[in-house]
């Protein structure tokens, strides 16, 4: 047997308050596609971010090729063959990726080289890109290339993904795939971060899991199933949500032709929107990030108030010039993306954080605005956080103090507990997880059964499938027309989402 | 990097980042700032070739060794403390008004225009207007800043800071000019006040006016403002997450004006009781600095109604014991300054301490073999 290209032993990392990494061992043999599995906060991240040595570990060896690696920081990590594409990009937007490559290498390289190799190295891997296009003209899967791209022209010998794919439609993860088994055929081991099961069981042939700064498993994820997977993951299977047909009501939520020009230059401008959403059901809008949901969703929440008159209706009512507290008085409350820093104030406690879109706990509201009841007001908190078992340290925690996942059940719970008309929820299991994705899931299902107009904005089409009744895709500020989930498939949609509806329907 | 763990070595000891922000170290850190403040002056002392212990008593043990000297004390700390309590809205609100200085000119050029009308057959109702005048006179100069931010997005932070200049231009013109005394050897004042017009006194026997009444009521107004009415938490979240603030449906223009209107109204405030109280007349030498120092007795007392009171009088100290200093001791008054700048930047180092903690280094950082401490 080969020598292991990395073997980890006893990895361990610890923040205040935390232990990130606790006893870790990993081993990726050569041209191995091993795979990451963990929740998040499993510790997946630091764990890659101390191979790739931007964290110092605690304790713990590291042996790359036979070596003992002492990595001190990324420069060094590409020198040994290590390299890294990140979730997030960085990239710079105003100049071009060709540009970008070269901030990144040697200086001795002259701009010419750089755009000569990079040229090379996409037709080596059938990956299309022009390097004299500015980076801002780039769709976020053409971006990836580039950061792909620019790890490969290191040469590496051991490629760490971050959650690669949760920024693609379904036919660029296929595309991105063929690259990486061509790589890994080449002899490259790639070490495979993500909590997306089938991807894992498609591409990897070793699987380390974790869970709780732990491993709690290695396995050849081939020859497991996603329910022996997700056991290992989170320790039980994610209890199945019940999934009943109901007769739709009245259309709560009319959007009407609704068009809106950015609000800043990196916004998306908003073309012809069309949308009903009725007591009820779940309407899902799926899409890759960035195409308009960020806009639509202000306009649809109030907090930008320019859209024309007519174009949004709540029932018979148009709205479209009421600011978000008279959207809620009538019934639309909303669940934004940003928990921190939007949904909630990060310095504020969680009592407090009700305030921001509950009014039980405000007295004589002619005066300053009313008298806050503190006393009220807590109870409210502590109600919410035992209904929707939110673990805090009680009302007085400060909502940065809280986990992800408990911050959004603590948010999405302060939204249901109004016993909203029409609930809007954006990404709603976004970094949350698994235990807490089906305790909201479950939570949007119940109201929904109880009459209320639900629209679900996720990136995830595995969640919008598993919650929705009709599904749009919006693609560069457009929405899709709609359709029933039943009838929906993943290549279907995934073709919506590059905005190719007007060829299939 | 993650920024979540950056180190930074000093030493044999590391900051750690908190993983909350201390709360104990948020009221302590005005206390060791002020340790620090004191040891680095006693340095400064004996530099100057001064008896240390001389000079502390010049700032520490004179401004409250008596009642008189008390009351003095008292007198200087109400402006600073009513000034303070509007820029605290402000701040909290992360609207940065830095012109509290000029509030206080027009508002004491307003209160002295109402003053200067009344005769020897006025009656003393005319105070109440004095200081209406006043309260006005800084929301409308803290009310032209509100309206280029709004209108044009102007920076509150320059335009405030430039409406301080054109405030001393104002009040100098008028001085000079118009409201110059006719009988005053072309000295550049008004006439001394009508008895009348004078802010009334608290006691026969101190120059404490009824200022102090206003300010004290300014604090539980204040307290009441932030902590219990729901205007009050939006004006705060507005500073806080302004995303959130959107999200909620606060207005971010009410949260503005709000602001700038409040803390213009006490600077202004602040400004009719000084030139209708101790002073009586309106001279160039009425801007005494109180707006700028505010500033400081804003971030020093965590920008809390109580705790500005503290603030106020320390720094109400730090006054007094300027001039001690430079009558007793032959020290430049600029000392005052000084100590308040100490103040303040010892107060920024230590407030380090409330998100972060500073750890002795256990192991030597030797958990990679191979890698340097």
């Amino acid at each position: 047997m080969d020598k292991p290209r990395l073997q980890l032993t006893g990895i361990t990392k610890a923040y205040p308050g935390v232990v990130a990494n606790s006893g870790i061992a990993l081993t990726v043999m050569p041209g191995q596609t091993h795979a990451v599995l963990g929740e998040n906060g499993a510790g997946k991240s630091t764990l890659m971010k101390i191979i790739y040595g931007s964290i110092k570990p605690d304790a713990g060896q590291m042996v790359f090729n036979g070596q003992v690696a002492h990595i001190r920081n990324p420069k060094e990590a590409r020198a040994l063959g290590i390299s890294m594409v990140f979730q997030h990009f960085n990239l710079f937007d105003t100049i071009t990726v060709a540009e970008n490559v070269w901030l990144g290498l040697e200086k001795s390289l002259t701009l010419a080289q750089v755009t000569q190799s990079i040229t090379a190295k996409a037709a080596q891997y059938g990956l299309d890109i022009d390097p004299s296009r500015p980076v801002h003209t780039l769709s976020v899967g053409e971006m990836q290339r580039v950061e792909i791209i620019r790890a490969l022209l290191t040469n590496p010998q051991l490629l760490i993904l971050d959650e690669p794919t949760s920024v693609l439609t379904p036919q660029a993860v296929e595309k991105l795939f063929i690259v990486l088994k061509q790589l890994a055929s080449e002899g490259c081991s790639i070490l495979y971060i993500s909590h997306k099961l089938h991807e894992i069981r498609e591409l990897c042939n070793a699987c380390t899991v974790l869970r709780g700064g732990k491993v709690t498993g290695v396995c050849n994820p081939a020859e497991e199933s996603n329910a022996s997977l997700s056991r290992l993951m989170i320790g039980a299977e994610p209890p199945k949500l019940v999934h009943n047909v109901r007769e739709t009501g009245e259309a709560r939520l009319t959007v009407h032709n609704l068009n809106l020009p950015r609000e800043d230059q990196f916004g998306v401008d908003l073309h012809g929107i069309d949308l009903q959403v009725h007591a009820g059901e779940v309407v899902g809008i799926a899409g890759v990030s960035g195409n308009g949901q960020r806009e639509l969703l202000y306009a649809l929440s109030g907090e930008d108030c320019r859209s024309p008159k007519g174009s949004i209706r709540m029932g018979d009512e148009d709205v479209y010039q009421i600011h978000p507290g008279g959207r809620r008085e009538r019934g639309l409350h909303f669940v934004p993306e940003e928990r921190l820093g939007r949904g909630a104030v990060p310095d504020l406690s969680l009592a407090h954080n009700l305030l921001l879109t509950r009014n039980e706990a405000i007295a004589y509201p002619g005066f300053a605005g009313g008298w806050i009841s503190l006393a009220t007001l807590n109870a409210q908190a502590a109600a919410i956080i035992s209904r929707f078992q939110v673990k805090a340290n009680g009302p007085g925690a400060v909502a940065r103090s809280l986990s992800g996942g408990n911050l959004q059940k603590f948010i999405v719970g302060r939204e249901i507990d109004a016993q909203p008309k029409v609930f809007i929820v954006s990404q709603p299991t976004w970094g949350v997880d698994v235990g807490a994705a089906a305790q909201i899931r479950g939570a949007i299902l119940a109201l929904r059964d109880a009459g209320c107009a639900v629209l679900v904005v996720s990136e995830e089409l595995d969640e919008l499938f598993e919650v929705c009744d009709r599904l749009h895709v919006i693609a560069h500020g457009k929405l899709s027309p709609s359709i029933a989930t039943a009838n929906a498939t993943v290549e279907q949609l995934g073709e919506w989402m590059s905005g190719l509806w007007s060829a299939t329907c | 990097m993650d920024e979540w763990i950056v180190e930074r070595d000093m030493l044999n000891f590391k900051l750690q980042v908190r993983p909350a922000p201390s709360r104990l170290w948020t009221f302590a850190s005005p206390l060791l700032a002020l340790v620090l403040t004191v040891l680095i002056g006693i340095v400064l002392f004996q530099l100057l070739g001064k008896d240390p212990v001389r000079g502390l008593q010049m700032f520490f043990w004179e401004p409250v060794k008596s009642a008189y000297a008390l009351g003095e004390l008292v007198v200087k700390a109400t402006p600073l403390l009513l000034i303070a309590l509007g820029l605290a809205v402000c701040f909290r609100s992360n609207v940065w008004n830095i012109g509290a200085e000029g509030q206080y000119i027009l508002g004491a050029v307003a209160a002295s225009g109402v003053a200067l009308m009344a005769d020897k057959t006025t009656g003393s109702w005319i105070v109440v207007l004095v200081i209406l005048a006043g309260v006005a006179g800084g929301m409308v100069w803290a009310g032209f800043t509100a309206l280029l931010r709004d209108r044009f997005n102007a920076n509150e932070i320059l335009v405030s800071l430039m409406m301080v200049y054109i405030a001393v231009q104002v009040l100098g013109f008028l001085v000079y000019g118009p409201w110059k005394d006719p009988n005053g050897y072309n000295f550049p004042q008004t006439q001394t006040f009508e008895a009348a017009t004078r802010i009334p006194k608290l006691i026969s026997s101190s120059r404490m006016s009824i200022g102090v009444l206003f300010a004290l009521v300014g604090v539980a107004a204040v307290w009441v403002f932030l902590f219990r009415t729901r205007a009050g938490f939006a004006q705060q979240v507005g500073g806080l997450a302004p995303a959130a603030a959107r999200y909620a449906g606060f207005s971010s223009r009410r949260t503005l004006w709000t602001a700038l209107l409040v803390s213009g109204g006490m600077a202004g405030l602040a400004g009719a009781l000084e030139v209708a109280g101790p002073i009586g007349q309106l001279t160039p030498y009425v801007p005494a600095g109180y707006g700028f120092a505010a500033i400081i007795v804003a971030y020093v007392g965590r920008l809390h109604p109580v705790g500005l009171v503290f603030s106020s009088l320390l720094m109400s100290m730090f006054y007094i014991g300027g001039e001690l200093a430079q009558s007793r001791m032959g020290l430049p008054k600029s000392l005052t300054g000084v100590f308040q700048g100490l103040l303040l930047f010892t107060l920024l180092a230590c407030d380090t301490l409330v998100n972060y903690r500073l750890v002795r280094q256990a192991r030597a950082s030797a958990s990679l073999p191979g890698v340097k401490p």
